[in-house]
């Protein structure tokens, strides 16, 4: 496993606060300009960096990260190139931040689980997000990952019923990603009033962080949930901020979240 | 770890990768279908609509002008283009639409390329009174809008899919989405042997009635079964519908026909078991066209039932086993085939009916005089009008103008 991820989370609650992991797309608006990106947003105070690679059919993703994946892959971020190319950049200018990629299980498979394995750890990657592996179909890859201390984080949906997310949770790497909402990635204006209690059932068995993820956006959505979780996923509002104002948007609004993280 | 013999695999293929929120929703499902497949009462339903509804039996048509013009095996029409609605989609649609209310589902959601499967969907939704909301690659709206106006006719919400390539794959995507977000009260019907477990295997159990009758209408006719089985492929459910009873069969030879587009070299095509590689595609592993890094290739087909990167686990497992044969049909192969049926038999075929139809002719001369072939006539031609029309229609035959 690797132990980088346990740091920076340990890091962030040592200073009293949740931990932020902000995601963004390699490769929007091009491969050079997402590097600065992800580096705006270290410096607006984000923990852990969740790198996007896009594929063409993302059946978890709303809208915004949907047409962030269109652009993505027109500017040519394939995975071999997110890691030859983005990851080692990011790495030079944040070498404190833990990586982490998240993309779509067929873009690992064409590269080969343990190629890119090996790869990601060559390079720097600290964990892995797919989200369409749920754990029956995950054991090999996990394995493959395992080899090299990646570590596959896994999901835990609003719908997992508690004796699932609680082996979920046990058996996690990395960090546990609670998803908030039924449904995919995007802002909303409310989280659901049960979260909380999902968030304290999946802590009690993880021996990992717990995040939860889908639907922050900002300081308010993000205040509430750092009584039950070690930290959020924000993405999509990030990945919007970027879109329109460039990296300087994107580190305000981690500077905002990161506020509102505050205990 | 994915083994071979794994619930919900065909060999190395098949299997459930989709997001955590739906693998609940899976798992109920495959309960709640392995209690209806033991409930007789849910069987008896099933075909009692199929009788009164839909007309099933559909009728074996011997194909005499064919089979002399083409003077090679007898030649056999398994007519599902006379189901109703006018396509084989229908068998799978009243299956899931009797399954999601006895799961106590409020609406149902689907997907579709040709708006065969949507308005097959529709149909059993209006019969069953459940809510029913289509989503539909905004390309095919366009080339189907015969169909369109049915779904809606029917009380069904089309939704069109502007993302992607705007065709059947994106449809699915959308679909799975809007499954993700309204999953506790919304049944998804799937319209092909694809998807994740268990639908390859549920809509292949309610297509397999093509099969079975084509066993017993064949004994019935030639006192044997047939020495082939011809049906287009897209996800692959008719194919698989008519194949599966036979698989145990070894004297007959199934056959799959994919579509070649502008030409397998052209890149233009969906003929995912001929070129594509082993992926994952809308929740199971299987053949998909992918470029090198994963991404997944637009298909193309004059016919937007087969313009489809992927294919059900259990064809490719068929396929690579070398159970099934694969062959191909071009977009204007397809638009021989179509006139050539309509001018020899008197019936005007689906475009993806016209693929089957189109490779069919060597097959039946690779078997021979006296025996027997049979070609899945998967669905009827009329939504495919404005495509063909589009082009140009020959001058009629053997009248002076
Ligand atoms: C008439 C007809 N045949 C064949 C197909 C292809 O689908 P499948 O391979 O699932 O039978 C379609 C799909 O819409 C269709 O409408």
């Amino acid at each position: 496993m690797s132990a980088e991820l346990g740091k920076a989370f340990a890091k962030a609650k040592a200073r009293g606060e949740g931990a932020l992991v902000a995601y963004a797309m390699a490769g929007d608006p091009d491969l050079p300009r997402s590097v600065d990106v992800f580096a705006a947003m270290v410096e607006g105070g984000a923990d852990v960096l969740e790198i996007g690679v896009a594929f063409s059919d993302p059946i978890a993703d709303g809208p915004v990260i949907q047409a962030a994946s269109e652009r993505a892959l027109k500017a040519g971020a394939t995975l071999r190139r997110v890691l030859d190319e983005v990851v080692p950049e990011v790495r030079r200018r944040c070498p404190e931040t833990p990586l982490v990629i998240m993309t779509y299980v067929n873009v690992v498979m064409a590269m080969g689980e343990e190629r890119y394995a090996k790869l990601a750890r060559e390079r720097g990657i600290a964990g892995t997000i797919l989200p369409d592996l749920p754990p029956e179909e995950s054991a090999g890859i996990r394995a493959a990952f395992d080899k090299e201390g990646v570590d596959l984080v896994p999901l835990c949906a609003p719908t997992t019923p508690p004796a699932r997310a609680e082996a979920i949770a046990r058996d996690a790497r990395g960090f546990v990603y609670c998803v908030s909402v039924a449904g995919v990635t995007g802002m909303r204006a409310e989280l659901p009033p049960d979260l909380s209690q999902r968030l304290d059932l999946v802590k009690r068995a993880a021996s990992v962080p717990v995040v939860a993820g889908f639907g922050i956006s900002n300081a308010e959505t993000a205040r509430p949930l750092v009584a039950h979780a070690d930290g959020v996923v924000v993405g999509s509002a990030l990945v919007k901020a970027a879109h329109s104002d460039g990296p300087a948007a994107a580190k305000q609004l981690c500077a905002d979240i990161k506020r509102g993280l505050k205990r | 770890m994915t083994t071979d013999t794994a619930v919900g695999r065909f060999g190395r293929y098949g299997g459930r990768y989709v997001p955590e929120t739906l693998v609940p929703a899976l798992l109920e499902l495959e309960e709640a279908y392995a209690k209806a497949q033991a409930d007789a009462s849910f069987n008896e339903e099933v075909t009692r609509v199929l009788r009164e509804f839909v007309g099933r039996p559909t009728t074996l048509t011997p194909a005499h002008r064919l089979t002399e013009s083409w003077g090679g095996a007898n030649v056999w029409l398994k007519r599902e283009d006379l189901a109703h609605t006018g396509a084989h989609k229908i068998n799978n649609t009243v299956g899931q639409v009797l399954l999601a209310r006895r799961m106590g589902k409020k609406r149902i959601i689907a997907e579709t390329g040709a708006g065969q499967h949507g308005v097959a969907t529709a149909t059993a939704c209006a019969l069953f009174g459940l809510p029913c909301e289509v989503f539909m690659g905004a390309l095919d709206v366009e080339r189907q809008a015969l169909n369109v106006f049915r779904m809606r006719a029917l009380g069904a919400v089309v939704r069109p899919v502007e993302s992607g390539s705007r065709t059947l794959k994106d449809a699915m995507n959308e679909a799975m989405r809007v499954w993700v977000s309204q999953v506790q009260d919304t049944y998804y019907v799937i319209g092909s042997a694809a998807g994740p477990h268990p639908y390859p295997t549920i809509v292949r159990d309610f297509q397999s009635v093509i099969g079975r009758e084509i066993r017993t209408q064949t004994q019935a006719a030639i006192g044997r079964l047939p020495d082939a089985i011809i049906a287009c492929v897209g996800g692959g459910s008719n194919a698989i519908g008519a194949l599966h009873p036979f698989i145990g069969d070894t004297s007959v030879r199934l056959v799959g026909v994919e579509a070649a587009g502008h030409g397998l070299d052209s890149g233009q095509h969906g003929a995912s078991l001929t070129l594509g590689t082993e992926g994952v595609l809308h929740g199971s592993r299987s053949l998909v066209l992918q470029d090198e890094h994963g991404q997944i290739q637009e298909a193309h087909s004059i016919s937007a039932g087969l313009d489809y990167p992927g294919v059900g686990p259990e064809l490719a497992h068929l396929a690579k086993t070398g159970r099934m044969e694969v062959r191909t049909a071009t977009d204007d192969e397809a638009l021989a085939a179509f006139y050539e049926v309509a001018r020899t038999e008197g019936i005007l075929p689906a475009l993806e009916t016209s693929h089957a139809f189109a490779a069919a002719r060597a097959l039946a001369r690779d078997l021979g005089k006296g025996k027997q072939l049979v070609i899945n006539c998967s669905g009827r031609g009329d939504k495919d009008v404005a495509t063909i029309s589009a082009r140009g229609v020959p001058p009629a035959t053997g009248v002076k103008s």
